[in-house]
């Protein structure tokens, strides 16, 4: 093979592996992907993780459950959150969580142990709650 | 008075850096040298500036002086003296201010270092780090200043975070900044090469130990940030894909492609326009992670709360890769290589693969890190991809990283004979194949076909390493004939680049084996128990003794007020320990709760308890359930909301006892997770050896010294 062919060959191979990286991750990402929602924009019978602010004086403990409500970022539309599992220690009401689950009958039932906070490494508090 | 102070050296120092940037172009433009010592010198003259901004606020944060608006919010009066100290990067003036210091102080290094040598160059470099310094301090000047003041002084600050009181959690922080700031000294030089026209090696060869030294702390910065997780956050893991982790994962990544490829550069003159592109996106990455963990645009666990200078950053990002993609497109023409690649079996060729590998993970860590955002502008709704989604994609990549890690150093420069490579290997490759054989038949490391493939090739790499440390220390024993430990650190010594590197390559390896069995063969358990009751997990059998409650002073000195635990004991064949791990409750200024109830329901924070070892780690956190002190709190608030001080401290000690006597089953987490020291310990690995590889050697030494002074002779002959 002459020299000027054989750099041919190799560009090709490179933007083939490029080419397939990019279809990969483009597919991969798109199908275990789950959709983020706010309290006001979940439907019923589909996961989503659930973000927002927990309502002040919502939350309750029995035993092994945890039950808070979860309201819009900027704004009042909230549902009720039943979660079982390792509650993250920065955990508090007013704080911004991210949970996954499925809404059923108007109430978020969330999957075990996948309560994450913003942890408060946010440092300085919000000044404007 | 001190604040105006702070502020001043702030306004003159945005000052300086203008000036600095102005004298260097005019005087790389014109080529009088005068503007361009001046320019210099006016960074000598910043870093000073910066200095004393820093150390103004150190004093008032070491005074707890709540005048200042930033003490009062990080700090309290009684915050341990080491975390006052830290706590000025806690916030986020305070990181800025940190960032604009350690980068002037790194351009006052290297500026010195060559001021004699890079005339073209270094001008323009100087022109380019006044201007990311004065970006930095327009955003403390405009927005940010850490040196506001309060009107009315609070009698007590809120106190630092107790999250952040680990250790590990205070060196952290500057070792990030320390590593995004050091790679900006290369840029800097890139661009200046550019503009200059000069882009053959020699800005490589000026910067390269800053590279390396970015390139060292960084990594050790995301350790530590790993090791913090795995300590002190109480989940038990150490990664987590969090975008803020990513952010600074990104630029080492790259950073690590760009120490491979600046050596082809340096070496064979190939790679240019590849080796000022890798360092552009390095610098674009480090400041992109700064401003992830400032703006807040990505739902982070850690990220800092929205911030007034998302916008600010973004634009400085948006001019960096504008400017420097045009320089480098218009400079392409002075950017062609010097040679060509002569065979796929060369150093060269493996060094271009491992940069693509590694470029390729960047990549895939960029597009998981912006999905949410991406997505959302496809096809309107947000969505996230969680960590199986990285492992997936990550673990195949970082296969044949490990792979090339062990083939790439024993390649020659140009080309390597198959039949000379199949000799180099066939010692590696024996050895790795009975690792493989021993694995198979006495560990259960086949039930993961993953991790089996990776330990395999860890210990290629490890066997590599080998290899040459004996062929080089042999080598010098035919011709010197010394003792073997002798014979290994004079060749170590002798040939620091080399073997630093084969000593990284090694740590790396360890580290990645630590990575791979911990997350493939971890157990996890989580439980409530109450005192007599007892689990078993993995080999142990874990007891649940008493509870514990302790006030004032936890063990680890981190200033909380209550600390709840529990006392276990573990039982492993004849070994027996006990383990104390508890949670600390610190008060809460929140103004709603009972002066009683403000100490259990502020911020809590797990203190873990882990059995290190060699072989595995038995982790251990609890969470105590309050249930049984709502009521007595209550009660307390509303007898007690009154009370002076010492009344109050006593029903809290009541309080903390009646847990302690009467405990309700508490929340359990055990992790017994194989080999994680490992881990730490390839990370101590590879810093020694870019240790070993950053450290001058006398020869180096002595050989600059006599061509300055060669220089000197001839430039006085001349002139005689």
């Amino acid at each position: 093979m002459n020299p000027a062919r054989k750099r041919k060959l190799r560009l090709a191979v490179a933007l083939g592996a490029a080419v397939s990286l990019a279809a990969v991750l483009v597919y991969t990402s798109f199908s275990a992907s789950s959709e983020a929602a706010k309290p006001s924009e979940l439907r019923e019978g589909r996961s989503y993780d659930l973000t927002g602010k927990v309502v002040k004086d919502s939350i309750a403990r029995r035993g092994d459950e945890l039950r808070f409500e979860i309201r819009d970022r900027d704004g009042t539309a909230s549902v009720p959150v039943v979660y079982t599992g390792v509650v993250p220690d920065p955990f508090r009401e007013g704080r911004e969580v991210i949970v996954s689950g499925e809404l059923t009958r108007g109430t978020f039932v969330a999957e075990r142990d996948s309560l994450v906070t913003k942890c408060p490494s946010k440092f300085t508090e919000d000044k404007s709650s | 008075m001190l604040p105006g102070v702070g502020s001043a050296c702030l306004t003159v120092g945005l000052l300086t850096a203008l000036y600095a940037a102005g004298a260097s172009a005019y005087g790389a433009v014109t080529g009088r040298r005068v503007w361009v010592t001046s320019g210099r010198r006016a960074i000598y003259c910043l870093a000073a500036l910066c200095v004393a901004a820093f150390a103004i606020l150190e004093s008032a944060f070491l005074r707890s002086d709540f005048s200042y608006a930033l003490v009062a919010e990080g700090s309290s009066t009684d915050t341990p003296a080491f975390y006052k100290v830290t706590a000025v990067w806690a916030t986020q003036d305070g990181s800025l201010l940190l960032w604009a210091t350690l980068l002037s102080l790194f351009a006052s290094a290297v500026l010195f270092l060559t001021r004699r040598t890079l005339r073209d160059i270094a001008p323009w470099a100087t022109a380019v780090l006044a201007c990311v310094a004065g970006f930095f301090l327009l955003l403390m000047v405009g927005w940010e200043n850490p040196f506001d003041t309060l009107a009315v002084v609070p009698q007590e600050g809120a106190g630092l975070n107790p999250l952040l009181r680990h250790p590990a959690m205070m060196i952290h922080p500057p070792m990030l900044y320390t590593g995004y700031v050091g790679f900006s000294i290369p840029f800097a030089f890139a661009i200046g090469a550019l503009v200059a026209r000069r882009p053959g090696a020699d800005w490589i060869r000026a910067t390269r130990r800053f590279a390396l030294i970015a390139w060292t702390f960084l990594g050790t910065g995301i350790l530590l940030g790993a090791l913090w997780s795995y300590s002190e956050l109480g989940w038990g893991g150490y990664w987590a894909w969090d975008p803020v982790e990513n952010a600074s994962l990104m630029p080492w990544l790259v950073g690590t492609a760009f120490l491979h490829s600046m050596m082809v550069q340096e070496k064979r003159g190939m790679l240019k326009v590849w080796n000022v592109s890798l360092i552009c996106a390095t610098f674009t990455l480090a400041l992109l992670g700064t401003f992830l963990v400032r703006s807040g645009i990505l739902d982070s666990i850690h990220a800092f709360g929205a911030s007034t200078i998302g916008v600010q950053m973004l634009v400085f990002i948006a001019c960096v890769i504008a400017l420097s993609a045009g320089l480098i497109l218009a400079r392409l023409p002075d950017l062609r290589s010097e040679a060509r690649l002569d065979s796929l079996l060369s150093r060269e060729a493996f060094f271009l693969l491992n940069n693509l590998v590694l470029v390729a993970l960047c990549l895939v860590v960029l597009w998981g890190t912006f999905f949410p955002l991406i997505s959302e502008a496809l096809t309107g709704t947000e969505e996230t991809v969680g960590p199986p989604w990285f492992n997936r994609i990550v673990t195949p990549l970082a296969l044949v990283l490990v792979l090339l890690t062990g083939i790439g150093p024993v390649l020659a420069w140009r080309r390597v004979t198959p039949g000379r490579l199949v000799r180099i290997l066939a010692v590696p490759g024996a050895v790795t194949l009975s690792v493989l054989v021993a694995m198979l038949a006495f560990t259960e490391a086949a039930n993961s076909g993953t991790s089996l493939v990776m330990f395999a090739f860890v210990a290629f790499v490890l066997a590599v390493v080998a290899q040459e440390f004996v062929r080089g220390a042999s080598a010098r024993r035919v011709m010197t004939s010394e003792s073997w430990p002798r014979a290994l650190v004079r060749l170590a010594g002798r040939n620091r680049r080399r073997y630093g590197g084969y000593l990284v390559h090694a740590g790396i390896a360890v580290l990645i084996l630590g990575v791979a069995a911990s997350s493939a063969f971890i157990e996890q358990r989580d439980v409530r128990l109450s005192p007599g009751e007892r689990i078993r997990i993995d080999d142990y059998e874990v007891t649940y003794r008493q509870a514990t409650a302790r006030l004032g002073g936890d063990g680890g000195g981190t200033g909380a007020p209550i600390s709840l635990g529990a006392v276990l004991d573990v039982r492993r064949g004849d070994q027996a320990f006990t383990l104390h791990p508890s949670r600390n409750y610190y008060s809460t200024s929140d103004p709603s709760k009972g002066a009683i109830s403000r100490f259990f329901e502020g911020e809590a924070t797990s203190e873990v308890d882990v059995r290190w070892g060699l072989r595995r780690d038995l982790w251990l956190a609890v969470r105590p359930d309050l249930v049984s002190l709502e009521e007595p709190i209550a009660r307390a608030d509303r007898q007690f909301g009154e009370s002076p001080g010492q009344v109050q401290a006593f029903v809290i000690r009541t309080l903390a006892e009646l847990y302690r006597d009467d405990p309700p089953p508490a929340a359990f987490r055990a992790i017994v997770s194989p080999l994680v020291a490992w881990i730490w310990i390839g990370g101590a690995i590879a810093v020694l050896g870019a240790l070993v590889a950053v450290w001058p050697s006398p020869e180096a030494r002595l050989r600059r010294v006599r061509s300055l002074y060669a220089a000197r002779v001839g430039r006085e002959l001349t002139r005689a």
